[in-house]
């Protein structure tokens, strides 16, 4: 009778992207701005159960995120079995939409870590004026590959175990060992080559440096926040990013890694709260 | 140094279960000093210390003494905390066939990292 039941609820939604059908799943908790977050490639929508439960976000933002086609509990498109999957720039986009439009989510403020900290740029760029505000998580404007090409046509990328051991090192020591492993887990987790998949995005198709500085920050803020154990996405290459667009503010978080909302959530409050009263207070 | 990482594998059941179908031998540089280490089935069955002539390897690690022991310490700072880390940042070099150290990436990683562990489990 003590047992302790969380408050997210999951459920699923159809929608379009690009044209073909595909049933999506995503979790949510709270009510008021919706805060739509993105996880990391290879992973799903659990790296943000915890700020789902923290009644400080859930006091004041819906809190929703979904797992991208082929990834957690969301379906790839029927027909998957004859596909390579590759994720692109202009599907990463169209399937964020796609889920805001069917949620009717009204001028969200778009969180993503990683790969969604990379695809925030282009959503601030396009879809701006629609948006209240953008975070990006280990977030930068540009790829900056830190393994050789050649690795990825390794057979080691149809291994969960495999891509956690390649990126278990981005979790900051300081983390908490629970954590870290639950991190981990979301890698061990995923499909044959999904991780890959979401790498071409990743890795290829989405530099947005040229572009970044046209972002209006006036209409939509920029916050960039990386951890400094981050060697996928450096503190510089993120420093390097806010400098590019104006009004855009990276902060940089210490003791923390690539995964801050799953890795180490007692810290990473400490760091997000205060930009979500920001964006809060600008209303 | 790596001298510890036949007894400590072979008292580590999980450990070896992790490496079970890696056979593979491999360099490990500390400055100057190469250990040659042989892996059969998730045990270590040698580590040799250095110089060699034109011995065989599948793949080398080299890193300066004070890389590995900054890697070594309880928090390693940024850039030091993982072999990909070090190599991102230049403090460390990987070089050879990659891909029996690919196959066994979580093991050898831990093989790494023993040192650390064994003094950090010698303090509790």
């Amino acid at each position: 009778m003590s047992s302790r039941i969380e408050p997210i609820t999951g459920r699923y939604v159809h929608l379009e992207i690009e044209g073909r059908p595909y049933r999506i799943y995503f979790e949510e908790a709270g009510s008021g701005i919706p805060l739509l977050c993105l996880h990391t490639a290879g992973a799903h929508s659990s790296q943000y159960r915890h700020l789902m439960c923290d009644s400080a976000v859930t006091d004041r933002f819906r809190v929703i995120a979904f797992d991208l086609p082929w990834h957690g509990k969301s379906n790839p498109p029927e027909g998957w079995q004859d596909e390579e999957y590759k994720l692109t720039s202009s599907f990463y986009v169209a399937a964020v939409e796609a889920f805001s439009e069917a949620l009717d989510l009204d001028r969200p403020v778009v969180m993503g870590c990683s790969m969604g900290g990379r695809v925030v740029v282009r959503l601030a760029l396009e879809k701006g004026a629609a948006l209240r505000g953008v975070i990006g998580l280990e977030g930068s404007d540009h790829p900056s590959p830190w393994y050789d090409n050649s690795w990825l046509e390794s057979p080691e990328f149809l291994r969960g175990d495999f891509c956690a051991a390649l990126v278990s090192g981005l979790v900051a020591p300081q983390s908490p060992d629970e954590f870290r492993w639950e991190t981990l887990w979301h890698y061990y987790q995923g499909g044959p080559e999904v991780f890959k998949g979401d790498m071409h995005f990743y890795r290829t198709d989405s530099d947005y440096a040229r572009d970044s500085s046209t972002i209006d920050t006036g209409a939509c803020p920029v916050f960039l926040m990386t951890g400094e154990y981050d060697y996928s996405c450096t503190p510089e290459n993120t420093i390097e990013t806010a400098k590019r667009i104006p009004g855009a503010e990276a902060i940089i978080m210490k003791e923390m890694g690539h995964f801050p909302m799953s890795e180490n959530p007692a810290a990473f409050r400490e760091q997000l709260l205060p930009v979500l009263a920001r964006i809060a207070g600008k209303d | 140094m790596f001298d510890c990482l036949t007894d400590a594998v072979a008292s580590r059941p999980h450990l070896r279960h992790i490496g079970r179908y890696m056979r593979s031998a491999f360099l490990l540089e500390v400055g100057d000093t190469p250990y040659h280490v042989t892996v059969e089935n998730g045990a270590v069955s040698a580590v040799e210390v250095g110089p060699f002539k034109m011995r065989s390897w599948d793949f080398a690690i080299r890193a300066p003494r004070e890389v590995w022991e900054t890697f070594w310490s309880d928090a390693p700072p940024p850039g030091y905390q993982d072999l990909f880390a070090m190599t991102r940042y230049g403090h460390a070099r990987l070089e050879g066939n990659t891909a029996p150290l690919l196959h066994n990436l979580r093991y050898v990683k831990e093989l790494l990292a023993l040192p650390r562990t064994l003094r950090q489990e010698a303090g509790k």
